[in-house]
Parts: structure tokens; sequence; C-alpha cells
């Protein structure tokens, strides 16, 4: 009899996913499943959502995180996977949360709209705890596959299916880049486990790895930047931003992008490693490349959504940095710094979008939604509060001190100073001075245009408790940086130890 | 006589590849056309991953292929699942008329 692997540090996984599949049956035998009977089976199956991924926070915190190996070392639990699988979980969390209105008044309010998210989820932790190129392949489909449903979601919107079809087609076109990629490294080293490949290229450091070798690790890269719509990758991204419903479109801005960015360092910093020299100048092109154009191409946006979009784009770039002063080489505590720096801009970044996008859907007149910056004109006088929230958000995506937006920047662009990289960190400044432009151009419009046709009012309580959360943790982290830092150190070391 | 080697697969592979991303690209008519892009690029890699593996005289590479051709079933599912809706709202499938939204 076969033996049967250790299942501790997959329980999370394993639980969520039997979550999402016992919730979609709860759900289709509850009775009728259409009009008032369907929203309110819906409700019920979102709440149920919400409570799995509480409690799969909850295991994911409990169960030991000293790097547990399983599945024959196709996955790996370490404190680097639990940095970020807690990320996700609070991003997905906070998505159904601040989705539940929105959905119901749009008239889509379906039970596979949770359980769509919880599947997506699963992925992303599956990226995350991804050791091996077949577990990392098999993380990003599942992901990928409940999210290009999620895009199409208000089926009868041709904005929405468009989006959802324009996801698929270069979702797709990027899986295949990567796939390739996937069986050029394997043919060319034999293996496709990353400890195996890390140790096969540790070993002979002077060597120069193969061409073909090579040319696998630049697919691989190709398709991974796709995946967190870096440029010149990025195509897809304003126009999904813009067509999908905009509480999938504040999912896809964080949970996505998070967990691709934890796949990208754990596979560049383990297996890859030590042929920093071949990606390094690579991604330093590509950081580049997202934060100019992340800067310059959301000047002119009048779609808020869209902007969002550009937003997104740049805050990828200066992540990437982190990822450029990781592959620098020299001394070790200069690529820890990196490291360290994209984990504290990942989980600052998080907050700020989620409070952003709360905001946006809250910009309802006379029952549709509107997306236009104009929009929000003198929201100052008819949303003080939400005004106040927003405008938080806008400074601190802008970097300005003491807001938290401004310490993401300063750890990432201090790694950059240190490791020597001072182009990198002085474009990284430049840009975001240009980005500021935009971010403020909205807290203008706020507070001194004219008032011309108030938003509805009020907003949600869920909306509302988010909005008031999320914007304490922007505005406070200076006073108590303390846990998120400690625990960045905590996962950097987790994954250099690897 | 010409014996066939893994250079033989690697360039029919590499052909097949190079024909999907062509075709995904350059293709102005059909968006179907497209997914058989994609069907293409996958089954590139399979070729590849198979020679590979046969090369190297290692198992994993078949592995890995098989679920290559699960994962590609899933995909091209969900991609006409997307397509059909996207078909009833717009009433026609040509590439040039997915341009509500420009970049």
């Amino acid at each position: 009899m076969a033996d049967v692997p250790n299942l501790m540090p997959a329980l999370p996984e394993i639980f969520l996913v039997c979550a999402a599949m016992a919730l979609l049956m709860l759900g289709v035998f509850q009775t009728g499943n259409e009009g008032k009977e369907g929203v309110k089976t819906a409700h019920l199956i979102s709440n149920l959502s919400l409570t799995a991924l509480v409690l799969t926070l909850l295991l994911v915190t409990t169960i030991a995180s000293g790097p547990m190996r399983t599945f024959g070392g196709m996955f790996i639990n370490d404190a680097f996977a639990v940095f970020f699988k807690v990320l996700v979980l609070i991003a997905s969390a906070l998505a159904i949360t601040i989705s539940q209105e929105y959905v119901t008044r749009q008239g889509i309010a379906r039970l596979e709209f949770g359980v769509l998210i919880l599947l997506a989820t699963v992925g992303m932790m599956m990226m995350i705890s991804a050791n091996d190129l077949m577990a990392m392949y098999l993380g990003l489909e599942v992901q990928s596959l409940a999210l290009y449903v999620l895009a199409s979601f208000q089926r009868d919107d041709l904005r929405s299916t468009e989006a959802g079809l324009k996801y698929f087609v270069l979702g797709a076109l990027a899986s295949g880049l990567l796939l390739y990629g996937c069986s050029l490294v394997y043919g060319f080293s034999g293996t496709t486990s990353f400890d195996t490949l890390a140790a096969l290229f540790g070993a002979h450091p002077a060597e120069a790895p193969s061409v073909g070798l090579v040319i696998g690790i630049v697919f691989i890269l190709a398709g991974l930047a796709f995946k967190v719509s870096a440029v010149p990758f990025h195509m897809w991204t304003p126009d999904v931003y813009e067509g999908a419903p905009t509480p999938v479109t504040a999912f896809f801005s964080i949970g996505p992008k998070i967990a691709a960015l934890a796949l990208f360092l754990r596979i560049m910093i383990g297996p890859f490693g030590d042929l920093a020299a071949q990606w390094q100048q690579i991604v330093v092109f590509i950081a580049i490349a997202s934060m100019v154009l992340g800067a310059f191409a959301a000047i002119n946006q009048t779609n808020i959504k869209r902007l969002m979009a550009y937003s997104s784009i740049g805050h990828i770039g200066y992540a990437l940095i982190g990822l450029a002063v990781a592959g620098q080489g020299g001394d070790g505590a200069v690529r820890e710094a990196g490291i360290q720096g994209v984990l504290i801009y990942m989980a600052i970044y998080l907050f700020m979008n989620v409070g952003t996008f709360a905001c946006i859907l809250c910009m309802r007149r006379s029952d549709h939604m509107v997306e236009d910056i104009d929009d929000l004109a003198g929201l100052s006088k008819s949303h003080p509060m939400m005004a106040l929230a927003l405008a938080i958000f806008m400074f601190s995506m802008a970097g300005i001190p003491p807001l938290a937006g401004f310490f993401g920047k300063f750890y990432i662009f201090l790694a950059a100073v240190e490791a020597e990289l001072y182009g990198l960190a002085v474009i990284g400044v430049l840009s975001s001075v240009v980005a500021a432009f935009y971010y403020l151009r909205i807290v203008k419009v706020m507070y001194f245009d004219a008032l011309a046709d108030s938003l509805e009012k009020p907003i949600g309580r869920d909306m509302a408790g988010v909005l008031v959360g999320t914007s304490l943790i922007i505005l406070l982290f200076f006073a108590w940086p303390t846990p998120l830092l400690s625990a960045a150190a905590a996962a950097t070391r987790g994954l250099f130890a690897g | 006589m010409l014996a066939i080697g893994l250079g033989h697969y690697l360039t029919v592979a590499a052909i097949l590849f190079a024909l999907g991303l062509f075709g995904i690209f350059l293709n102005r008519k059909n968006v179907i056309v497209i997914l058989m892009s994609i069907e293409l690029m996958l089954l590139a890699v399979t070729i590849n991953l198979v020679a590979f593996s046969a090369e190297l005289n290692d198992l994993v590479g078949q592995v890995f292929a098989l679920f290559v051709l699960t994962v590609a079933a899933a995909e091209t599912a969900v991609g006409l699942a997307v397509l059909v809706v996207y078909f009833r709202n717009r009433g026609s499938i040509a590439v040039e008329d997915v341009n509500l939204m420009k970049g």
C-alpha cells in the first residue's frame, strides 16, 4: 500500500476546497434559486464563504510554519507562505464583504460568486506554497479558471463579458508562455522540483547555464509578468479592470496580484537564485517600465477604475525594485532588505486598494453606478467622512508621510540605495512624483470642485466598517509598525532559508 | 537513414508554439481561431515534455504532460462558456468587434 503523505501542511487548502464544494452543493440544493429566494441563498453562501475564509485564516496561523514539505516535496509551508496566505485570505474576505451590496443591487447575487472566490483563493494558496513547477502551474490554473468566470460574472452586460473574454485570451496566452518555459527548464535540468533545481544551480555557480535553460527562465518570467500585470505584459489590465464588475476588479487588484508576486519571488529567489545574473537585468527593466507607464498613462484617464488599473501597474513596478535588489547579489542583508521591502509594500498596498475600491463601490447615483472622476466633485460636502477616507488613501498611494504608503516606498527605495541601484531608486522617486499628480487631482476634485449632483447616501454599514478599518490602518501604521515589520522579516528569512 | 532524435521533436514543438502565438496576434477574424491557437501552444508544450521525458528516462515529464492535457480541456470549456455569453450580448465573435474598451 502506498504511503499517505503528510496532510498537515496542506490542511488549510484542503479545508477551503472542501468548504467550497460543500457550499456549492448547499446552494444548489436550496429551495428556489430564482428571484428573492435566489438572493437569499446567495447571501447565505456569501456569509458562509466569509466564515470559511476566517476559519482558514485561523488554520493557517495555527499550523506550525517551520519549513514543512509534503506531497514528495511539491508543497511547502514556511513563514514566507504563511505571510502571503494571510494577505490573500484577508484580501478575499474583504472582497466578499464589500461586494455584498453591489451584487444584490446589480441583480447578480448568485450563489456562485462566493464559491468562485473561494476556489480562486485555493488556487492562490497553492501558488504561494508551490515548490515544484507542476504544483505552480496547477495552482495558477485553478486560480485563473475561477477568475475568468468572475470577470464575466455580470453575464448580461457586454462590458463584463468582453472583459472576461479578453482576460481569458491573454491569461491563457500567459499560461502557455509559462508552461513552455517550464518544459524547457525541465528538459535542460532534468527536474521540476524547486529544491533540486536550487541545489543543481548552487553546486556549479561559476558554470554558464545552457541557452535552453536561460530561454526557459525568460519564458517563465514573461508568464509571471503577465500575471502581475507588469509592463510590457500589462495591456489586458486597464480593459479588464474597467469592464469587470467593480467588486471583482477590487479582488483582481489585490488577491491574484499578491499571490502571483509571491510566486514570482519564490521562483526567482529559490530555484533560480544562483542564476540572478541572467534575470536581474530583465527585472530591472520591467520595474522601470512599469513605474514609468503607471505614472504617465494614468494622467489622462477619466474613468476611476481605469486609473486604478494604471496605478496598480505602477505599484507592481515599485514592488519589483525589491526583487531587483535581491537579484543584485552581494551582501545577504541587503538582499533580505529588498525582499522584506516587497512584503511590507504588498501588505500596505492591500489595505490602500481595498479602501479605495470600497469608496468606488459607494459611487452610486439614482440607482446606477458612476465611475468617472468628475462624479466625485464636491464629495467633501455631501459625504465628508468618505471624502476624508478617500483622501487618506490617495495621499498614501502618492507616498506622503506619515501615511503607510510612504513607509512602503521608503523601505523599497532604501534597499535599492543600499544595493547601489541608484538609477532605479531615482527613477522610482521621480515617477512617484509624477504619479502624485493624478492621486492629488482626485483630492482636488473632491474638495475644491463645486458639488453638482450628490452621490447616493447613506453608504452601507459593511462599507463604512471597511472604510473606517482600512483608513485607520493606513493612518496609524507609523505609530505601531512592529508587527508587520517583524512578520515580514521572519517571512524573508524563511524564504532565504528555503 | 535519418534517425529522429530530441532535436527534431523540439523543432516541431517550437514551430507549433510559434504558429499558436502568431495565430493569436495576427488573426483578425474569429475568436474561435484564438481558442484553437491556445490549444496549439499547449500541445506544443506537451510534445516538448514527452520528448524530454523520453530523452531523460524520467517519468515526471509524462505526468506533467497528463496534467497539461487535463488543464487544457478545462480551460477550453471555460473559454467557450465565456465566448457564448459574449456572443449573446454582442451578436458577433469577430475579433475586431471586441473593442468596447480601448487601452
